[in-house]
């Protein structure tokens, strides 16, 4: 019996639903990485999310195609970026309860959007969502096939967004301002350079991964939309940023680990049911963020300006 | 420059300002603190707009307000405190702004060639890769000047370069200093210490409330000369009280920390005494563990091995609540962090540390309102802290009040050690003596006082005693009227220190 | 633009905000009438009819203000002493399992003891369920915001356990709910007939105790003080540590205690649905006052209001009932705006040469 539970780490099938379940994650937490490097906490992570599953889905149901779908969730993510900064970084109010104010309104806008565009119904509609691409001979291979190369278009992209995101961060020079807005703005600032530019557009960049990342989980990994389906990913994100050290790979690297945590726990329940109610399975995925975030929180190094406004002028 | 004028809110910080500086020239810039020294600056290099007035560089006409155009035209500026992001490397430090933000790479290897020569150039030895967490203050300085010289600037602004830098460490910055020069830059220095002064620059400038009361040439300029000048009235100097010693309150043997966050290096061995009546004051540059030392005292942190003793009796315990019972004050040396809360009302502020006063609270815990606004009054009135109304914010009260108000507050305490790290940086030269008879009176009142400071003049002035800190260890005691500024400077930077350390 | 802070905000400035953030609010809210194809005005109307038109919409308003109350206290009490505590939901069930596990049938006492044995136990629960993230906080410096969220999941997760099994009501047919609070810990009514009850009470007056605690006592003293600047309460002798346990501990009873109202008092026993966000709207309560406590049962009742009156607005005008939500959500935002606005003047850029 002991041994089913280690056989589940040699079924295919369970690499593979770590790889679907790390997507979202990926996209969520590459976005806060961004925002928090560039100095701002985005607590509007899971609302943004909410937006981007539903502007999405609905785009592709009223008639446009997926990645155009994708776009938007990402215009409308960057759009919620941008009222997360003006408040924070323009007007230098609460990161905390910014962020806490723009979950709660993309999250209701989006459901109130939704329910007026979709009035009630017992079987919540669906789309024709990403299919799993069919790649000559790769698909076709034992054990890997199924596991690496039978996946969506979007979860490739989800993948592809690491090394993009970590060309963005350490080798361009727009990155290198994002770091610099984190660590010591008025150093940016005695560049000429203006901070509150750089913070806005990252916030608005790392907003628009996010909602990329709510729209996987409409788009790709289920075809329909479904209240309160982010289920706290966003919150999960967070926890696993500081994981990663703000560092993008291993960001990947949180991700990956915390979806196969998750993978296995859904069929360590099949397997333990009887014994364990299913609750506390699904609890897991909180309680190893609590620990991820108590074990981060010894080695970390915050970026220096996290949390703290910039003001032209109010200087040292 | 002609006819600079800067407003700032409702303070005048530049009045009609003219000056020029010429090629291969070193412009020192003097003044107290407040006298608009560096509002100028900031003018200069973009930062601030001015109401009126223009600035030239050679001799075409500067955009004001425009950093970029300044930097883009020469222009470059150390700052007073450094602009560098400490958990980036020194490469990514000085690539910032250098390349066009929306490029697609950095170019990193042309800029490391840059950074070697640059660095053969002027003597600047730094390793490109190392993050500047791990820099020395020293080290951190030459980036900063790196940073100007690796814009080809025509004119460098060195904002208070030595502020933190040991005797040696700011003969190396002059040398440098010359030979920027020599390749045909032009230096602004701003400071307030005269013997920098003159012994560097070649022209001296001099501001005074936001008005430029002179400008000679270093020859004609001497230190008396500059003094008034810069002051421009006279200053009445705390008098002395003969002292009146007591047995020792406080007694430390062989102490050691280990290292905390705000002291990385822990302190070793400490020896100390201290005695009713007497200030005992301790030199260094900071970041030697003086901060570590004060927090010891304060009863914040423990030490690993060795005792202290109050009153000759053994203290096991280390916690703040229980020192101040014991009767020790600490006035911390970030007044505006760890000392006053600024949006708390002065009278707040006031009773911060009495809520368990029977005259403040009852036992049970109630606010008495009535006698908490009597407290804030009597302190107020008899430490000089000058306000509107008691019910103000405390971030409104100048850096002055503030300190009287919380030196004040831990006197009503009636304390008999006090610990003052800092007490008057950053305050003008009024309050500057305001503290020192408040430090003076104290002491002629019996308290042990331990005054730590950078301030080598005040050191002189106000210690019975003085030992230095340095790399985590005190030097023996030595009668301040004894000592040589020379010879602090160089315990400061451990050369002396196998003589005189016990 | 350019911000520069004011030296002192006047005091009539800061009566604004709260008036400036509900006119804003209610702005936002018009134009989402407009795009759902409702007339704003006639919306409105519904809007105040479905609130106070009646004796019953009163008591529905007061019985919806209740919980808002002691959530919004918590988040008061917990963000005056910068412990951002987004777990009040959480901390919610906590009190209402707590109540159910003794006030089911295990424990019987006469009403006079029973109730506030189960508020004790209620506000106990809510203090013990917030306690790892205030511990994690103190001895690692993890963030609370995220610790205390996510316990929000594991929390009802663990409430839809014990609902599927150990406190399952085995006469509830099948219907995940557990057993009802025995008579004599049932909260009675204030108002005949309605669904007010003695809850309200209780919340206004804890609301009242907290003012007294903020303002008058040393307590309240040091929370604030901890609050603004822990560094210097530090150096002036408080314990930090020990004053943001107490703190974190009070906001989570008081978050337990709403707990309770809604199990022994609204509904009568637990269901998986007990609290549509309570926690959440208690933040939104306690920014729109300002952290005040008076103000709290103020905003309380003014978001009571809008989430009651569009209930009965969604039906007659066919909006759908998250139009509530979103001006929940923007009145927090724009509670931030008013804040930001009062505190600084705005320069409009204006280049003097």
């Amino acid at each position: 019996m002991i041994i089913d539970f280690f056989e589940i780490l040699l079924n295919a099938g369970f690499w593979a639903a770590t790889i679907r379940i790390a997507c979202p994650l990926i996209f969520a937490t590459l976005g806060e990485l961004i925002c928090e490097r560039a100095g701002v906490l985005n607590l509007g992570i899971e609302g943004i999310m909410t937006a981007g599953a539903m502007v999405g889905w609905t785009a592709v149901y009223l008639g446009a195609d997926l990645p155009t779908g994708i776009l938007y969730a990402a215009l409308v993510g960057a759009l919620f970026g941008l009222l997360h900064a003006n408040f924070t970084v323009h007007l230098g109010a609460s990161q905390h309860v910014t962020g806490i104010g723009i979950t709660l309104l993309a999250s209701s806008l989006s459901y109130f959007a939704f329910r007026l565009i979709l009035p009630s119904s017992t079987t919540p509609p669906k789309i024709e969502a990403f299919q799993p691409l069919q790649i000559p001979l790769l698909s076709d291979l034992p054990f890997f096939g199924p596991v690496l190369f039978q996946h969506t278009g979007f979860t490739y992209l989800a993948f592809l967004s690491v090394p993009l995101t970590m060309w963005l961060i350490n080798k361009s020079p727009f990155g290198l301002a994002i770091k610099m807005a984190g660590e010591n703005p008025m150093a940016l600032e005695a560049q000429g350079i203006n901070v509150l530019t750089i913070r806005t557009l990252a916030v608005m960049i790392g907003s628009a991964f996010m909602a990329i990342g709510g729209a996987y989980l409409t788009m790709s990994a289920f075809n329909a939309f479904y209240f309160g389906m982010i289920n706290g990913r966003g919150w999960i994100a967070i926890a696993l940023v500081i994981f990663a050290s703000w560092k993008p790979k291993q960001a990947l690297l949180g991700a990956l680990l915390f979806a196969g945590l998750d993978a296995y726990q859904v069929r360590a329940q099949q397997l333990a049911g009887a014994f364990i109610p299913y609750q506390f399975f699904l609890m897991l995925p909180y309680v190893l963020s609590i620990f991820a975030m108590v074990i981060a929180a010894k080695k970390t190094r915050y970026p220096k300006a996290l949390l703290i406004p910039f003001r032209r002028g109010e200087r040292h | 420059m002609t006819k600079v004028s800067k407003k700032f809110g409702t303070l005048t910080a530049n009045e009609n300002i003219s000056f020029s500086v010429s090629k291969g020239e070193i412009l020192a810039v003097l003044g107290e603190n407040g006298a608009g020294k560096t509002t100028l600056m900031n003018v200069i290099f973009g930062h601030y707009i001015p109401d009126s007035g223009t600035i030239a560089l050679k001799g075409v006409r500067m955009r004001s307000g425009d950093t970029k155009a300044a930097i883009k035209s020469g222009i470059g500026m150390v700052h007073q405190h450094f602009t560098l992001a400490e958990n980036l490397t020194v490469l990514e430090n000085i690539l910032i702004g250098r390349n066009p933000l929306w490029g697609w790479t950095l170019n990193t290897k042309a800029a490391e060639q840059k950074i070697m020569d640059i660095s053969e150039r002027f003597g600047l030895k730094i390793d490109p890769h190392a993050r500047v967490l791990d820099l020395s203050v020293g080290e951190k300085q030459r980036l900063e000047i790196l940073k100007t010289l690796y814009s080809n600037c025509d004119l460098v602004i060195l904002d208070e370069p030595t502020a933190s830098l040991t005797p040696q460490e700011v003969d190396n910055l002059f040398v440098t200093i010359q030979s920027m020069v020599k390749s045909g830059l032009s230096v602004i220095l701003i400071s307030h210490k005269l013997d920098e002064i003159l012994k560097v620059s070649d022209r001296i400038l001099v501001l005074r409330h936001g008005k430029v009361v002179a400008d000679m040439a270093r020859v004609k300029a001497n230190k008396a000369l500059l003094a008034e000048l810069i002051v421009g009235r006279k200053i009445k100097r705390p008098i002395q009280k003969k002292a009146k010693f007591t047995s020792n309150v406080l007694d430390l043997n062989s102490i050691n920390t280990s290292p905390t966050q705000g002291s990385p290096m822990g302190l070793k061995n400490i020896d100390l005494e201290l005695r009713g009546g007497e200030i005992h004051g301790i030199a260094g540059v900071a970041g030697n563990g003086q901060r570590a030392l004060c927090e010891l005292i304060a009863g914040q942190i423990k030490p690993q091995s060795g005792n202290l003793a109050y009153k000759g009796v053994l203290v096991n315990s280390f916690n703040v609540k229980k020192f101040m019972a014991m009767g020790i004050a600490y006035i911390p040396e970030d007044r505006n962090i760890d000392g006053v809360i600024g949006d708390m009302s002065i009278q707040e502020n006031s009773v911060l540390s009495e809520l368990n006063n029977p005259k403040i609270a009852t036992p049970r815990g109630f606010l008495l309102l009535k006698e908490c606004a009597a407290y804030a009054k009597t302190i107020c009135k008899k430490y000089d802290v000058r306000t509107q109304s008691l019910s103000q914010p405390a971030r409104l009260l100048s850096g002055g009040n503030v300190q009287k108000l919380l030196i004040g507050r831990w006197l009503e305490r009636n304390p008999n050690v006090i610990i003052a790290c800092q007490p008057t940086r950053g305050l003008d030269e009024g309050a500057i003596a305001a503290v020192h008879s408040m430090l003076l009176n104290a002491k002629s009142d019996g308290r042990a006082i331990l005054v730590v400071t950078e301030d080598l003049d005040e050191l002189l002035l106000i210690s019975d005693k003085v030992s230095v800190m340095y790399n985590g260890s005190l030097t023996a005691a030595k009668q301040a009227k004894k000592l040589e500024k020379r010879e602090i400077g160089l315990m400061m930077t451990g050369s002396k220190i196998e003589e005189t350390i016990r | 633009m350019r911000l520069e802070a004011r030296d002192h905000v006047p005091e009539w400035l800061t009566f604004l905000v709260p008036i400036l953030a509900i006119f804003f609010s209610l702005f936002v809210a018009a134009t989402l009438l407009i795009i759902a194809d409702a007339p704003p005005l006639e919306s409105f109307y519904y809007l105040i009819k479905g609130a106070f038109g009646s004796k019953n919409a009163i008591a529905e308003t007061g019985a919806r203000a209740t919980p808002l109350i002691l959530t919004g206290l918590a988040a008061g009490i917990a963000f005056r002493a910068k412990f951002w505590n987004i777990g009040a939901e959480g901390q919610l069930y906590a009190g209402a399992i707590a109540v159910t596990v003794v006030g089911t049938g295990a424990i019987n006492l006469p009403s006079t003891l029973m109730i506030p044995f189960l508020f004790l136990v209620g506000a106990l629960a809510g203090a013990v369920a917030i306690l790892p993230s205030v511990i994690l906080k103190q001895l690692f410096k993890v963030d609370e915001v995220v610790t205390t969220l996510l316990m929000n999941f594991i929390i009802i997760l663990f409430v839809s356990f014990v609902l599927d099994g150990p406190l399952k009501d085995p006469m509830s047919m099948g219907w995940p709910q557990a057993a009802s609070i025995v008579d004599s810990g049932v909260l009675p009514q204030i108002m005949e007939r309605t669904r007010l009850h003695f809850g309200f009470i209780v919340a206004i007056v804890t609301a009242l105790m907290i003012w007294f605690i903020l303002g008058k006592t040393t307590f309240g003293f040091k929370i604030r003080a901890v609050g603004y600047n822990s560094s210097a309460a530090y150096h002036s002798g408080h314990s930090v540590i020990k004053t943001m346990i107490l703190v974190a501990c009070i906001s989570g009873g008081l978050a337990g205690l709403a707990g309770v109202t809604e199990t022994a008092g609204l509904k009568g026993y637990l269901t998986l649905d007990l609290s549509p966000g309570f926690g959440y709207t208690g933040i939104a309560v306690a920014m729109l006052a300002a952290l005040n406590p008076i103000g709290i049962v103020f905003s309380a009742i003014f978001l009571a209001t809008i989430y009651v009156g569009a209930d009965s607005m969604s039906r007659a005008m066919n909006v759908p009932t998250y139009l509530a939500d979103v001006v929940v959500a923007v009145t927090v935002l724009s509670v931030l705006i008013s804040l930001v606005l009062t505190q600084y003047k705005f320069y409009f850029k204006s280049n003097s040469k």
